[in-house]
């Protein structure tokens, strides 16, 4: 396991994703005993990353559910091409062919294929990312954990379709609603917290790579001590490199050159009026030399 | 699923082991069901068991399911392996989720915000179904404590219950909301007029096909809770079914007020509870005062109406309606939350009291425009509020 643990974590760091030893286990594990991951945590904390990078590290093709409130089935799942069902009709009345039966109607001809169908239904195992599930109604929940269990789809018209390949499979939940029992206990879970310093550093640098040492550590050592402070939003790693991609446009080569720069690029890490308010020039420049 | 790929028949004592982990996580209130002990013998099978930190780290997404979950299954972890040996002492309660019986022997600590120190929702879920149904349909194991009265709680640990049950039954009620409108629905199908009237460009042919589709909604619930001195009985209470509704309703905001307006919305929402309570203790420091009701909603509508409120929302007062401000001013007040919200609701723990009449200047001044005023000073009646919801 050690040996397929590093295998992972090479491939994970190649492709750009600073990951603990934590979640490159629960990584591991997902792929192993074939059970959905379950990922929560905070906005900004790279749970979407993980399914690409998943795609990426299993060279398999990606596919994404992005849920909403009022997803339904017709979205998620499958639909019936009716225009073209209507056309082939007319067009068999008109030139007076014989033989378009209902049951070629309903075929896989007509059938659009939305994601978890599709996910599948490829030959090649996929990486299915259902993103933010938890926007998304019970109901929907429901039906998405039968299709996890079971892996077969049951469309009425044209009858149960199995699964010709497994795919793995990442949940994202930002906990704005509970999720059900049923659909926790089906999954593995893991928490993705706020990086630590040395964590947010090493992604920093990765992401960012034509930065100076010195100013990335002291953007990391700012945005640790913004998160210590009351905020409403919470910046998350998304903020962060935001930020650094801003401060390197403006050529800074440290915070403490031109604090002003500093109050004028926030907008990059707080995103709430109430925030902003919060956080008065004096207060950042403190945390600027704080950090310098 | 396949039988684990790197089979090494690991020794006796470590299944044993194991299985007596799995039933120690179980008792400590985890998710831990056949597949996940079935799981951790593979896991195990598949990596190197002397190694503990990948054992701990393997069983953790495993076993856990929430945010609770994650946080003390160190400590659950720890409790087991650094005794060495199994020990199958089931009761031992450890962590932040004790079982029940235990959480409720606590003694009940104010102001710091341990009252958000609570077995894990999920949990509490479970065990209703073992509860009765707070009135609806259930047995009768709980019909006093739906009928007793929120300030006749006689010890710390009815209370605490009683807390319990509030942010329970806030969640059923969105549960029985959507049941409703699942029954009356009557499913997607094609609306065959508007079909019609579609294919008139077509010259007849249903090109495109209508659909006709309920949209099934909740309403949006914004919960003003009045915390000023002559509420301090139920305030906890009210704050427990705030997280309830916040936990349940998507979109909903809660929002605390004595002589100002805090909200506490995205604290209550925090997943993490120690994080919480720290910041729920923060932000309570100065609770139990007076109240201004009309300075309270002013400043409500000033800074959060506009984004909070909508077609949908139905706004929920609870008060007792003493204030010291003028009445025009708070019928100002209420009348611009009514223009923007779908339904005005008031709810008065007093109004319980057989002796009691809405007497005070702000209450006769409010009444004609509130939409639906009623009591909130037991689970029976808050468990009512369902009704109020339904059909918005």
């Amino acid at each position: 396991m050690k040996a397929a643990l590093d295998k992972m974590r090479q491939r994970v760091t190649d492709a750009g994703y600073i990951a603990d030893q934590a979640l490159l286990t629960s990584l591991w594990l997902m792929s192993e005993l074939n059970r959905p991951l379950l990922l929560e945590g905070n906005a900004g904390v790279g749970k979407t990353e993980v399914g690409k990078i998943l795609a990426d590290v299993f060279d398999r093709s990606l596919i994404r559910l992005q849920c909403y409130e009022g997803l339904d089935v017709n979205t998620a799942v499958y639909e019936w091409n009716y225009q073209r069902q209507l056309l082939a009709i007319r067009r068999q009345e008109i030139l007076h062919e014989e033989g378009l039966s209902e049951a070629q109607l309903f075929s896989e001809t007509y059938l659009m294929k939305r994601p978890l169908l599709q996910s599948i239904s490829e030959e090649q195992p996929t990486v299915l990312l259902i993103d933010e599930i938890d926007r998304a109604d019970e109901e929907f929940e429901a039906y998405l954990l039968e299709v996890l269990s079971d892996f077969q789809i049951s469309i009425p018209e044209l009858g149960t379709i199995k699964a010709s390949s497994i795919p793995l499979v990442i949940l994202t939940s930002n906990g704005t609603r509970e999720l059900s029992d049923a659909l926790r206990r089906r999954c593995l879970y893991h928490y993705i917290d706020y990086p630590d310093y040395d964590k947010e550093l090493r992604i920093v640098l990765a992401r960012a790579p034509g930065i100076g040492a010195n100013l990335a550590a002291q953007i990391v050592a700012f945005v640790q001590n913004l998160r210590q402070q009351d905020l409403r939003k919470v910046p998350g790693v998304a903020e962060t490199l935001d930020w650094t991609a801003a401060l390197l446009r403006l050529d800074m080569k440290s915070l403490g050159d031109n604090p002003d720069a500093v109050v004028a690029t926030l907008g990059c890490l707080l995103k709430t009026r109430e925030d902003i308010d919060a956080m008065p020039a004096e207060v950042i420049h403190g945390l600027v030399a704080k950090a310098s | 699923m396949k039988p684990g790929t790197t089979e090494l028949q690991p020794d006796r004592q470590l299944i044993a082991q194991l299985t007596g982990f799995s039933r120690f996580a179980r008792a400590q209130n985890f998710n831990v069901g056949i597949q996940e002990s079935v799981d951790s013998q593979r896991l195990a099978a598949s990596i190197d068991v002397t190694n503990q930190r990948q054992l701990r780290i393997g069983l953790k997404t495993l076993m856990c399911s929430s945010v609770g979950d994650w946080e003390r299954f160190d400590t659950v972890f720890d409790a087991y392996w650094k005794r060495e040996q199994p020990r199958q002492n089931t009761q031992a309660s450890i962590g932040g989720k004790a079982p029940r019986q235990s959480a409720l022997a606590e003694p009940r600590q104010h102001g710091d915000g341990a009252m958000f120190d609570i077995p894990d929702a999920n949990a509490l879920d479970a065990q209703g179904a073992s509860d009765g149904n707070l009135g609806h349909g259930g047995a009768s194991a709980t019909e006093s404590i739906n009928t007793r009265n929120f300030d006749q709680l006689s010890n710390a640990a009815e209370l605490r219950s009683m807390e319990e049950l509030a942010e329970r039954l806030a969640r059923r009620i969105r549960q029985r909301l959507l049941r409703r409108q699942r029954i009356d629905r009557r499913g997607e199908r094609v609306d065959m007029r508007s079909t019609a009237r579609a294919s008139l460009r077509y010259g007849g042919i249903p090109m495109l096909l209508s659909f006709r589709r309920r949209r099934r909604q909740t309403p949006k619930l914004v919960l003003l809770l009045d915390v000023s001195r002559s509420m301090s009985v139920y305030s906890y209470l009210f704050l427990r079914f705030a997280r309830g509704i916040l936990g349940a309703f998507k979109g909903a905001d809660a929002f605390a007020f004595h002589t100002r307006l805090v909200h506490i919305g995205e604290t209550m929402r925090e997943p993490g509870r120690r994080k919480m309570r720290e910041k729920m203790a923060l932000i309570s420091a100065g609770w139990d005062g007076g109240t201004r009701i009309d300075k309270s909603l002013e400043a409500f509508n000033r800074h959060y109406a506009r984004n909070v409120l909508g077609s949908r929302s139905v706004v929920i007062i609870v008060s007792d309606g003493y204030d010291t401000g003028e009445p025009e001013e708070l019928c100002k007040q209420l009348r611009r939350i009514k223009r923007r919200s779908r339904r005005l609701i008031w709810l008065n723990p007093l109004l319980g009291n057989e002796n009691y009449r809405p007497s005070t200047r702000c209450i006769m001044a409010a009444l004609p425009l509130i939409d639906i005023f009623a009591p909130a000073h037991n689970l029976e009646s808050l468990s009512a509020l369902e009704q109020h919801l339904a059909g918005i």
